[in-house]
C-alpha cells in the first residue's frame, strides 16, 4: 500500500472510529431513555451514528484491499488501533453529560462535514452530504437539551455544569490535527480540523448563552485518541461491541 | 352511580388523562409532561392523519419526538402536535342520539354517482 493511501486509510478509519465509539455509547440508553420518546431519539442518532461508521469503514476497506472488510474493521481491532477522539469513548454518564457530549461533537462534525463537501475526494464528499442532513437534526436535538437542562431547575442545572467539567478537557482534542489530518488536509482531501475551532466555539457560546452555562477558561486539554492512546473507557466498551466475533470468530446471523 | 362502568372509545381522552401543563401541584417528572396528539401528512395532497400521542414538555418536543417516534420509516412529510387537553370529543354515553338516527338514512350516502376512474383518494 501507498504511503499516500495509508495516509487516507487512517483518516478515513478516525472519522469511522469516532462515528462507530459515540453510536455504540449512546446504544447503551436503549431501553433506558428517561422516556420512551427519548429513548427512540438518541437511539436513532445511535443508528445514524453506525450508519455514517459502516459507509466510513467500507470505504477503508476498499482503500487498506488485502481482505479487509468493515466487520474486520469494527470487530477485530484493539484499541490501540482505534483512532477516535478520547470525547466520544467517555462513559455515558447520566443524561446531561450524554446531551452535552453529543452538542459537542455534533457541532463539530457539523462543521467538519460542510467542509468536506469540497473534498477532493469524492467518496468522502458524498459520506459529508448524506451525513450532514443527519448531523444537523442531531445538533438541534441536542443544543435544546443542552438549553432544557442548563435553563431548567436547580438540580439539571447542577447536572449540566458537573457534565461540563467532565467533559470540557475532551473537546480540544478535536481541533488539534493529528500528522495524518494534516496531510489530508495539505491535499484538498481532508478538512483542516484546526480552522473549525472558532466557529465551533462561537456555537457553543450561543447555546450557552441561552443555557446559562459559561465556557471554562482552561487551555489545557487531553489527548492520544487519534494516535491510539486511549483512556480505560475504551477497552470495555470494546469489550462490549467485540464480544461475538471474538468468542465465536465469522459468526452471522 | 352512572360511572360504575366507564367506556371510553377510541379517539375519547377523559379529562383526567388528558394534558395539564398548567396544574401548579404537579412537579417535574415525566408522568406530569402534558400528552400530544399527532397528526402526519403522508404526501403533499393528502390530509394530516392522527397517528398516535406521546408525552412531550412543549410544542417543539412534541414535533421532534412525533419526528423520531412516528416518522422513522419515512411516514411522513409534514407533522401537526396538538395538546391532547385541547381536544374535546363527543361523550360515549350520547352515542345513541348522536349517530343511531342517521343509520336508516342511505339516501344521504352519495352512491347514486359514477366517480370517474381519473379522481383518486375517494
Amino acid at each position: 500500500m501507498s504511503n499516500n493511501r495509508q495516509i487516507l486509510s487512517d483518516y478515513v478509519l478516525h472519522l469511522a472510529d469516532n462515528a462507530l465509539i459515540l453510536g455504540q455509547r449512546n446504544s447503551e440508553w436503549c431501553g433506558h431513555g428517561p422516556v420512551l420518546e427519548q429513548d427512540i431519539a438518541i437511539t436513532n442518532i445511535s443508528l445514524d451514528l453506525i450508519g455514517q461508521a459502516r459507509s466510513l469503514y467500507q470505504y477503508a476497506a476498499q482503500l487498506i484491499g488485502n481482505g479487509a472488510t468493515e466487520d474486520r474493521l469494527a470487530y477485530l481491532r484493539d484499541a490501540r488501533e482505534f483512532r477516535n477522539c478520547l470525547l466520544v469513548e467517555l462513559p455515558r454518564g447520566d443524561w446531561a453529560v450524554t446531551t452535552l457530549r453529543q452538542f459537542f461533537f455534533s457541532a463539530y462534525q457539523m462543521l467538519l462535514f460542510q467542509q468536506m463537501l469540497h473534498s477532493s475526494d469524492t467518496t468522502l464528499a458524498a459520506i459529508a452530504e448524506k451525513s450532514l442532513k443527519e448531523v444537523t437534526y442531531h445538533v438541534r436535538w441536542s443544543s435544546e437539551w443542552v438549553i432544557r437542562l442548563g435553563d431548567g431547575t436547580e438540580e439539571s442545572h447542577n447536572r449540566m455544569e458537573n457534565a461540563l467539567a467532565d467533559l470540557w478537557a475532551f473537546t480540544g482534542e478535536l481541533f488539534v490535527p493529528s500528522d495524518y489530518e494534516k496531510s489530508v488536509a495539505d491535499n484538498g482531501i481532508g478538512v483542516d480540523v484546526s480552522s473549525l475551532k472558532d466557529n465551533w466555539l462561537q456555537k457553543v457560546q450561543d447555546v450557552f448563552n441561552e443555557a446559562t452555562l459559561t465556557i471554562p477558561t482552561t487551555t489545557w486539554f487531553q489527548s492520544g485518541g487519534k494516535e491510539g492512546i486511549h483512556t480505560e473507557h475504551l477497552g470495555y466498551l470494546l469489550a462490549d461491541l467485540q464480544f461475538l466475533q471474538r468468542a465465536y470468530p465469522g459468526m452471522e446471523w | 352511580m352512572k360511572n360504575f362502568i366507564l367506556k371510553y372509545y377510541y379517539g375519547d381522552i377523559p379529562e383526567d388523562k388528558s394534558g395539564g401543563a398548567a396544574d401548579a401541584r404537579q412537579t417535574a417528572t415525566q408522568s406530569d409532561w402534558p400528552l400530544w396528539e399527532v397528526f402526519i401528512r403522508s404526501k403533499q395532497g393528502l390530509d394530516h392523519k392522527h397517528v398516535g400521542s406521546l408525552h412531550a414538555a412543549d410544542a417543539q418536543m412534541a414535533i421532534e419526538n412525533a419526528r423520531d417516534v412516528y416518522t422513522r420509516r419515512m411516514e411522513g412529510v409534514s407533522i401537526w402536535v396538538v395538546e391532547s387537553k385541547y381536544i374535546h370529543a363527543s361523550n360515549p354515553e350520547e352515542a345513541e342520539s348522536f349517530y343511531e338516527p342517521a343509520s336508516d338514512k342511505v339516501y344521504r350516502h352519495p352512491t347514486f354517482y359514477n366517480v370517474p376512474d381519473e379522481v383518486k383518494h375517494m
